[in-house]
């Protein structure tokens, strides 16, 4: 049997996962593991700032369904991974950091380059290792991806000091894996799905409420499936959009913060939520005590301790909403057959009355580039069919309230972290996972400052990115709340003339142009959906322009502010 | 209210650290805790004592659940349980407060272990009670020195 070392088993092992691609950047303690990788036909794409890589696995893994890969070495590398794994964390997505570490008898020592990234991980990973052993490697990367993609999945860090990257083993060394302590719940209790069963049976204004589980465990098939037996409007969280087609009359988009007004009156009115794949963030309960007053709520989740966490539950189901959502489909249909199928024209017809009353509205008559607008041109073009991915703030909201999700795996977005610079990395790699697709990343000019070396990192991969950069000149979600909180004092929310995008993107090699009038809108993103190169379009929109309806922190989500309340303030 | 929790969890690196890194970061507070290997030594048992209400133990008792290294986990129940902490005290005595203390240990069932020129060092074991009972009867004395162990339990019966 030959030996090899341990670097080359890492990349042995990164291969039997069916590891395509990965994200990273070299240095000290991580040479070994690049010499090997270099041999390799495993892509890498080498990222200019390792956070880029972390949310580049993050996006790709987003759109694929598939673990992402970082790499990254010891002490900055690894703390750079940093917000990338807690994005990815927060979020449940499936991916593998891997740091590199300075040799096994250095640790502690406070040598150079050395941080202990598994301490400062451990509350933002699903799970990590410190190899300390060679042999241990084929095992520890086996139970890295099985926990990364298995149950709620997550983000696994493994920390690989240098030396057992040099040190040999067997070429076919194996262990068995040991997760004893590992048991995800699959298939939900059947009683209680057949109790939930009854109650949606006996509900009058029952909503679901769709989340990112419903994406993550490829739930939306069967949820649509499911909807169009039992007719219930579905409303979902940021992550879940997608999850169910926002074009259809049972659609009641995102609620929460920034959600339609419609979907928080429903879930106000409703007695019954069928919640999936969700965790009942305060973005979306608002003041929770007054969160859905007159529901009840049935909890499906494969993490038990989300269930009972944030709110009341009822009918609590631990399982992979797949395959709860196929027994409660059937259970369901079994029902309606002995009893009928219940009666809810009423509230079929008052949730059609709230979307009436209560639609997105923003001035469209204006002359002044409206990011609404934009976006819903971004919509049209694109035929609802592109990848989209958002920075944090304003543009990640416009974008979820104006662009029309309908599939699942669409939306790109930093969720429960709320990263900005996050769209730009996270679009590199959705575009890598999905090379088919055209993949736009909605930015605003303060997030994407945060990221912009990154721009490199595309355009020298020729990873051909769409860049819809709404650019007002603030870092417009903290001016916002500073107009309506705080008495519109801008404290330092301004980054006006901070840069020449359209010089940027050139100076990186990729195309710009400006668009400061509504009637270029248009011809603008034709032309960039077009140009076969990276290109960013710089968009000078109305510049203290609002996201609306709002509703204030502290609040309950049934008051919603909305712009002819407030503007002019 | 009081809540012993056992847990199982892999004896590994580490895994101490994810336990009380994950009782602070969830803001809970630990009152007692006691490690060490069970009768597998790939094993080990940690007995953790945690103030806190009823919703706040079932919420920490799932968060610790999804550590990867925890394999199983008990609520013990206070009423059918043997719980024992050991504790050394260590006690100013001269001769005159010396019969004194003698007493008090012999009627609480302890041990001397140590006897100094102006010290005693006691060890008791029992439950809380029993260590506080006796915790406030030699305090008059002078308390130097107490050390304990954290408190350990075990349900009553065949229920394992």
């Amino acid at each position: 049997m030959g030996k090899i070392a341990g670097a080359q088993m890492i990349i042995k092992c990164l291969k039997e996962e069916g590891v395509e691609v990965i994200f990273g950047y070299p240095g000290g303690k991580v040479i070994p593991l690049y010499d090997a990788l270099f041999d390799s036909d495993i892509r890498h794409i080498l990222v200019r700032h390792e956070q880029g890589a972390a949310h580049a696995a993050d996006g790709y893994a987003r759109v694929t369904g598939k673990t992402g890969v970082c790499i990254a070495t010891s002490g900055p590398g690894a703390t750079n991974l940093v917000t990338g794994i807690a994005n990815a964390h927060m979020d449940s997505i499936p991916i593998v950091a891997i740091t590199g570490q300075v040799g096994t008898a250095q640790i502690g020592t406070d040598a150079f380059q050395e941080a202990d990234i598994t301490g400062i991980a451990a509350p933002i990973t699903k799970h990590n290792y410190l190899v300390k052993d060679v042999k241990e490697l084929p095992r520890v990367i086996k139970e890295a991806f099985i926990i990364a993609s298995t149950g709620r999945p997550g983000p696994v860090l493994i920390d690989i000091p240098v030396d057992i990257t040099t040190d040999l083993i067997d070429e076919n060394f194996k262990v068995d894996i040991s997760l004893p302590g590992y048991k995800p719940t699959l298939k939900g209790n059947l009683k209680q799905v057949k109790q939930a069963a009854k109650k949606i049976t006996e509900s009058k204004k029952p909503v679901i409420f769709a989340g990112g589980g419903v994406i993550s465990s490829g739930a939306s098939d069967i949820l649509r499936k499911f909807v169009k037996v039992a007719k219930i409007p579905v409303i979902t969280s940021l992550l879940g959009m997608g999850s169910f087609p926002e074009t259809g009359e049972l659609s009641l988009s995102m609620a929460g913060m920034h959600g339609t007004k419609y979907a928080n009156l429903a879930f106000t009115e409703a007695d019954l939520i069928i919640a999936v794949g969700v965790r009942f963030d305060d973005r979306v309960t608002g003041k929770l005590s007054e969160f859905a007053p007159n529901a009840d709520v049935i909890h499906i989740d494969i993490d038990p301790a989300e269930i009972g966490k944030n709110i009341k539950v009822l009918i609590p189901i631990v399982g992979d909403a797949k395959i709860v959502l196929t027994d409660l489909k059937s259970e369901y249909e079994k029902y309606i057959e002995k009893k009928g199928i219940p009666d809810r024209e009423q509230w079929l017809s008052r949730i059609k009355k709230l979307k009436e009353d209560y639609p997105l509205k923003y001035d469209r008559n204006s002359n002044k580039v409206k990011p609404a607008y934009v976006v819903e041109k971004i919509y049209e073009l694109t035929k609802g069919d592109a990848i989209i991915c958002t920075e944090v703030g304003q543009n990640q909201m416009w974008a979820a309230q104006y662009y029309k999700f309908t599939k699942p795996r669409t939306l790109v977005s930093s969720g429960g972290l709320g990263t900005m610079g996050f769209g730009l990395p996270a679009s590199i790699g959705a575009k890598i996972g999905r090379p088919d697709k055209t993949v736009i990343d909605i930015a605003g000019d303060g997030s994407i400052q945060m990221v912009s070396q990154e721009l490199s990192t595309a355009v020298t991969n020729k990873i051909n990115i769409k860049i819809m950069l709404l650019n007002n000149g603030y870092l417009g979600m903290v001016r916002q709340w500073q107009q309506i909180f705080f008495k519109g004092r801008y404290s330092h929310t301004c980054i006006d003339n901070s840069v020449d995008f359209v010089k940027l993107v050139e100076a990186y090699g990729g195309v710009g142009f400006r668009v400061k009038k509504k009637e270029e809108v248009e011809s603008a993103i034709k032309k960039a959906l077009e140009i076969n190169n990276l290109v960013l379009v710089d968009f000078w929109i109305d510049r203290e322009e609002n996201v609306y309806p709002m509703v204030a922190p502290g609040s309950p989500i049934s008051e919603m502010l909305e712009s002819e309340m407030l503007e002019g303030v | 209210m009081n809540h012993i929790i056992s847990v199982l969890v892999e004896n590994k690196a580490g895994v101490l650290a994810k336990i009380s890194g994950l009782f602070s970061r969830r803001g809970f507070n630990i009152e007692s805790l006691a490690v060490g290997p069970t009768d597998d030594e790939k094993i080990s048992r940690i007995t953790l004592s945690v103030n806190a209400e009823e919703h706040s133990i079932e919420q920490i008792v799932k968060q610790l659940y999804k550590l990867i290294n925890v394999i199983k986990i008990q609520e013990l129940d206070p009423l059918n349980i043997v719980e024992r902490e050991l504790v050394l005290i260590k006690v100013s005595a001269d001769s005159k407060t010396r019969p004194e203390i003698l007493e008090i240990v012999s009627v609480f069932r302890a041990n001397i272990v140590d006897v100094g020129k102006k010290t005693i060092m006691i060890e008791i074991t029992g439950n809380s009670s029993k260590v506080k009972a006796l915790e406030d009867l030699l305090r008059p004395f002078g308390i130097l020195e107490l050390v304990r162990t954290g408190k350990i339990a075990c349900s009553r019966g065949s229920k394992s």
